[in-house]
């Protein structure tokens, strides 16, 4: 039987999807249903003074409106109210809990009536009456007011000195607005209570993670909580927090008796969490040879004025690049905004923006190819805790990928190249990210008709894990892949962490590994007992389970039948649960690496921009599904256009407020702006980053592609652009 | 959101009656505009009177050479008709420029005229809107304009029109028919859509209980020398920042005729006589392009962010212009301005 680990294998729950039979939080629907509605504060700070519900009341089937004043109880501590992915710092916000106003699009009402439209329609009567407090929302007018906060990097030699005394020197700031996740799939929770049990349908990217925090804020046991999310339209990482939706939901049930939904409306989700805008300092400083001597980072990002939300932007050089000195900063200011929070690649989308469009800067400064100089600067470890990497590949990706893309052939003027109307620009950057476990257990009942159903916690969140599980479960169960079930997505199945962090994939199929292998151990147990079984005297590791059988690795005459061996111990089932070994070793560096190279053609006179060619050469360990891997970088990789040319959510500072609030007007990339994209993945075994050398790359995709994109804008047009989105208007001074 | 109730007309007739008893009460017809507009509690009919199916859905040839465009025929129709692509391709360029297939199957050709702006402030009730709300002050004079007007504004607002479809339409000086309670009237397209001024609440000059029946093209398509160039923030489904329809009659490589207008830019598609005029006798050369262009721009003004539409808009229109020239009018698909 050929393996399925590595093979591209389509979607196993692409016919659910496609057909509509898979059913997202909003679509679950039980007799008595209720449909809430959110009344969002049209002011950014204060308080709420008064809130006239009578006209709502009026209406024929609205059931009620909930407000803080009316709402059943909830948790009074901020312990309550931190989940798992909370940051350290602050009071997590409390939906509905009082007449403080902290952002623009806070809910202040849940009108519940017994449709939606019915429910919508009262919310526009709701009067809601506000004591103002002078706001502030904009960033660069509130640097000032930047606190440092523990950076994640320490410190190495003097880098400021280092700077002032280098041949050559690059400093510069680069800006990325505030950017929001927009998933297709709305944000929305189903609340059902049933004999004293709640039932959660929720669009989350951890249901344990949900779970545990309505048992703090609703105060009730783990077993009377049960929280699932089986499919997911996107997350990119809006869904790792528990987002107000699910307490309203569950507030709305609480009270009425009955099950209640709650979906955001597309314009509502911009009271969600957010990428946070981020100024970014970069001061590169280099010998005239073009070895680095000195970086520095410091990132100046925004926060809630509640929480202290903050990623790794900053550490990312001390990954990529050798200095003898370095200093890294991480500032937040305070605004009167929802907490940011992750979206894809958090930190890194953002500060490896800068780095590498910095060390393009640099490039041009020294006179030299910036592959040139990466290749010059490269680290084989990791500078800040000095030691070696489980597996880098990265110079193999600035080959492989240059090679593809035909960077020889690059004449590295500005200008020098173009074709009619449109100046050409080739331009490149590294990429890089983590390559983390999380502890993940996994259960597998492996029934006597040869069926396996492999179980986690873990939300798809349309990554495909699913697919990947079941791939895994199949090589080391020695089944066929229609032979095995995945089940996710249900706080009742075996601990597994947020789908986040590209940690998924490496630990749930190493936790499947293990499981497989204490399931091969009972096998070998009944198969042992087995009259004149050909297996005496063999070790669980010295046999396998291939072709439905379970045979000595040495010897494959000797085998028995699954079946068999399950059929003569009377076994119907063999169930066991078994969790990844996570590595407390902190002798290696563990992390993925990308090479970006972009074409983009611009028009001379009115700067009109193509992203004509991208070419994203990754290496992240064992590639399990080519198919599905393909599809994550570019999607990434049509993220990072986006990122470079297109996204940004506007504020109106005066008033406090998203202008933007929909996707006609916060543009997204179309299919005209997507031309080729290459994905190659470079070959990288790795046996020490776990035992499958998986790293994962979710996010890995679009880290470093709107610098390459940047980079590539520069070299066509002389122009160099730092604040996203680079629009037309930017690259080109309209007099 | 307000309730409201449905009606279907029945005809023109009934529902011009329809309208003209209930002053709450608006007309659908695609509604791919006002639907979007209630949600957000812009417009509140607490009428809709259907006139998706009323018979205004033909494509005919006028006794004078022209063409008579039903009311109701969707977008989508009207750009892929044999005359219209034939004889009035700029049209066509310009339909297909806007918004995204299935808008265009829905949107309707009286629709389409009748949309609102896209002004950011004019969607958001939380926020003073002189459009929406008379009297309660502009938001985006001081605010987020960068897809605001810089021509033919007023203190009172900056909206621009964001239709595609009617730039051509005023290039190519069609014709509205309209019907109401006094009967039939046509209104030439220059005077359909209206300035600003003080009383921004009001986009055009049809009366609220007038129903668009027609659109007539004058026989002249300018089939041989044309163009529709739209630049925005990304290649496709995005609104105009500035858009240009360009159409001219040649001799040789003297301009005979010149129609020009600009989109993206006023509250109306935005044409000057002096411009065209300025073209005439011409050789068709960047001189002449960058002239008419000065014509057509005088009296630009920004606000801030959308300083950048004169400049843009300058160089969109000589760029234009050339390409209708060539006759090489620029491609829907391939995105490279040529
Ligand atoms: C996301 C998005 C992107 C878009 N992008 C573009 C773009 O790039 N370029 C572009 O040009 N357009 C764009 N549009 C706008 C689109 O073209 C218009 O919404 C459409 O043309 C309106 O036509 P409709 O028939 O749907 O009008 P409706 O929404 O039905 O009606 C609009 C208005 O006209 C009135 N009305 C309709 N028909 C008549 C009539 N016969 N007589 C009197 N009154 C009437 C209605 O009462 C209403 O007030 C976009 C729209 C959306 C939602
Ligand atoms: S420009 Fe016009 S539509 Fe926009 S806020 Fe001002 S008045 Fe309203």
């Amino acid at each position: 039987m050929a393996s399925y680990i590595g093979s591209a294998t389509s979607r196993v729950d692409g016919r659910p999807k496609v057909t509509g039979e898979a059913r997202y939080a909003g679509e679950f629907n039980v007799p008595g249903l209720v449909h809430g509605y959110v009344i969002e504060s049209t002011i950014p700070k204060g308080r709420i003074v008064r809130i006239d519900t009578s006209g709502a009341l009026g209406v024929d089937g609205v059931i009620d409106v909930l407000t803080h004043q009316s709402r059943p109880p909830m948790a009074d501590k901020d312990n309550a109210y931190k989940d798992e992915v909370a940051p350290e710092e602050g009071s997590p916000y409390r939906p509905l809990y009082d007449d403080r106003i902290l952002f623009t699009g806070q809910p202040v009402a849940l009108v519940l009536a017994e449709d939606w439209e019915t429910a919508r329609v009262a919310a526009s009567m709701v009067k809601v009456e506000y004591q103002k407090e002078p706001h502030v929302t904009d960033l660069h007018a509130e640097r000032s007011r930047a606190f440092a906060i523990d950076a994640p990097e320490k410190p190495r030699g003097d880098a400021a000195k280092a700077f002032a005394s280098a041949a050559v020197r690059h400093a510069a700031e680069y800006f990325i607005p505030t950017e929001h996740h927009n998933p297709m799939e709305l944000f929305a929770s189903t609340a059902i209570w049933e004999d004293g049990r709640l039932t959660v349908y929720d669009k989350t990217q951890g249901v344990q993670n949900v779970q545990k925090y309505l048992c703090g804020v609703f105060k009730m046991k783990p077993d009377e909580v049960r929280v699932m999310s089986p499919y997911m339209g996107g997350g990119f990482g809006a869904g790792l927090r528990p987002q107000y939706q699910v307490v309203l939901a569950v507030l709305g049930a609480s009270a009425l008796k009955r099950p209640v939904r709650v979906m955001l409306t597309r314009a509502q989700m911009y009271a969600l969490g957010y990428r946070p805008a981020s100024i970014e300092r970069l001061a590169l400083g280099a010998s005239s040879g073009g070895t680095l001597e000195s970086v520095q980072h410091e990132a100046i990002a925004v926060t809630s004025q509640f929480e202290e939300f903050a990623r790794n932007d900053t550490g990312w050089g001390n990954l990529l690049y050798r200095s003898p000195n370095a200093k890294f900063e991480h500032r937040l200011v305070k605004l009167d905004l929802p907490t940011s929070c992750d979206m894809r690649a958090p930190g890194a989308a953002t500060g490896v923006y800068a780095l590498e469009c910095a060390m393009d800067e640099l490039a041009i400064a020294l006179k030299t190819d910036p592959v040139q100089l990466r290749l010059q600067c490269y680290s084989e470890r990791h500078q800040g805790e000095d030691v070696p990497y489980t597996s880098k590949q990265l110079r193999e990706c600035y080959r492989q990928g240059a090679a593809e893309f035909g960077w020889d052939r690059r004449n590295a003027e500005p200008r020098s190249m173009r074709e009619g109307s449109e100046l050409v620009g080739w331009g490149m950057a590294s990429g890089v990210w983590e390559a983390l476990q999380m502890p993940a257990t996994v259960r597998i009942v492996l029934t006597a008709n040869g069926h396996a159903e492999v179980a986690t916690a873990a939300s798809d969140i349309g990554t495909g894990t699913y697919t990947i599980m079941a791939q895994v479960a199949a090589d080391m169960l020695g089944l066929p892949i229609d032979s095995i079930s995945v089940k996710l997505g249900d706080s009742t199945l075996p601990q597994c962490p947020l789908e986040g962090g590209s940690w998924i994939a490496s630990s749930v199929c190493n936790a499947i590994a293990n499981t497989a292998r204490a399931v091969r151990g009972d096998l070998l147990e009944l198969a042992k007992e087995m009259k004149d079984s050909p297996l005496a005297g063999v070790g669980v590791d010295d046999v396998a389970l291939i072709d439905g059988k379970i045979a000595s690795k040495r010897d494959a005459t000797r085998a028995v039948p699954i079946a068999s061996a399950m059929q003569s111990g009377n076994a119907e089932r063999i169930t066991r649960e078994e969790a990844n070994k996570v590595d407390e070793d902190k002798s290696h560096a563990r992390n993925v690496h990308s090479a970006i190279f972009a074409e983009v053609k611009v028009d001379e006179e009115l700067g009109v921009i193509r992203v004509t060619r991208v070419v994203n050469a990754v290496a992240a360990g064992r590639i399990l599904n080519p198919k599905t891997a393909h599809s994550q970088v570019m999607g990434g990789v049509v993220w990072g256009i986006g990122m470079a040319l297109h996204e940004e959510t506007l504020f109106d500072h005066h008033f406090g407020r998203v202008m933007n609030a929909n996707i006609a007007e916060y543009h997204v990339p179309v299919n005209a702006d997507i031309h080729d994209i290459k994905v190659i993945f470079v070959e990288e075994p790795d046996e020490i980053v776990n035992p499958l050398g998986i790293k994962g790359l979710g996010e890995i995709g679009i880290v470093g592609v709107a610098a390459a994109i940047a980079n590539a804008v520069y070299h066509a047009t002389g122009k160099r652009v730092r604040d996203l989105p680079i629009t037309l208007d930017k690259v080109i001074q309209f007099e | 959101m307000t309730p409201f109730q449905y009606a279907r007309a029945n005809d023109v007739a009934d529902a011009i009656k329809q309208i003209a008893t209930d002053p709450s009460a608006k007309f659908i017809a695609g509604g791919t505009n006002l639907i979007d507009l209630i949600k957000y509690d812009v417009e509140e009919p607490t009428r809709l009177i259907d006139i998706s199916h009323l018979p205004l859905r033909s494509i005919e040839q006028t006794s004078t050479g022209g063409v008579l465009i039903g009311a109701m025929v969707p977008n989508t129709d009207l750009a892929y008709h044999p005359i219209i692509e034939q004889r009035y391709p700029l049209l066509a360029r310009a339909i297909m420029s806007g918004a995204s297939q299935q808008l265009r199957n829905m949107a309707s050709t009286g629709g389409n005229l009748l949309q609102r702006t896209r002004c950011f402030y004019f969607y958001d009730t939380a926020t003073p809107c002189n459009k929406r709300e008379p009297g309660s002050g502009c938001s985006a004079i001081d605010g987020i304009n960068r897809i605001n007007a810089v021509l033919g504004t007023s203190q009172a607002c900056i909206a621009t029109h964001p239709s595609d479809m009617c730039v051509a339409l005023a290039a190519l000086e069609a014709t509205v028919h309209v019907a109401g309670p006094a009967g039939a009237r046509t209104i030439a397209f220059a005077d359909f859509h209206r300035l600003p001024g003080n009383t921004p609440q009001r986009d055009t000059n049809l009366e609220p209980d007038e129903i668009i029946t027609a659109i007539e093209l004058p026989p002249k398509g300018f089939s041989a020398n044309y163009s529709y160039l739209k630049i925005r923030d990304r290649l496709s489904y995005a609104f105009a920042l500035v858009s240009v329809a360009a159409a001219l009659e040649l001799d040789g490589d003297t301009i005979k005729e010149a129609r020009l207008a600009l989109g993206g830019v006023a509250h109306k598609p935005w044409r000057s006589s002096a411009a065209e005029a300025a073209l005439l006798g011409q050789r068709a050369e960047a001189t002449a392009f960058a002239r008419a262009a000065d014509w057509l721009l005088h009296g630009a003004k920004g606000y801030g962010h959308n300083d950048f539409k004169i400049g843009l808009a300058r160089r969109a229109i000589v760029r234009t212009l050339g390409q209708a020239a060539r006759g090489t009018p620029q491609s829907l698909s391939d995105k490279k301005i040529r």
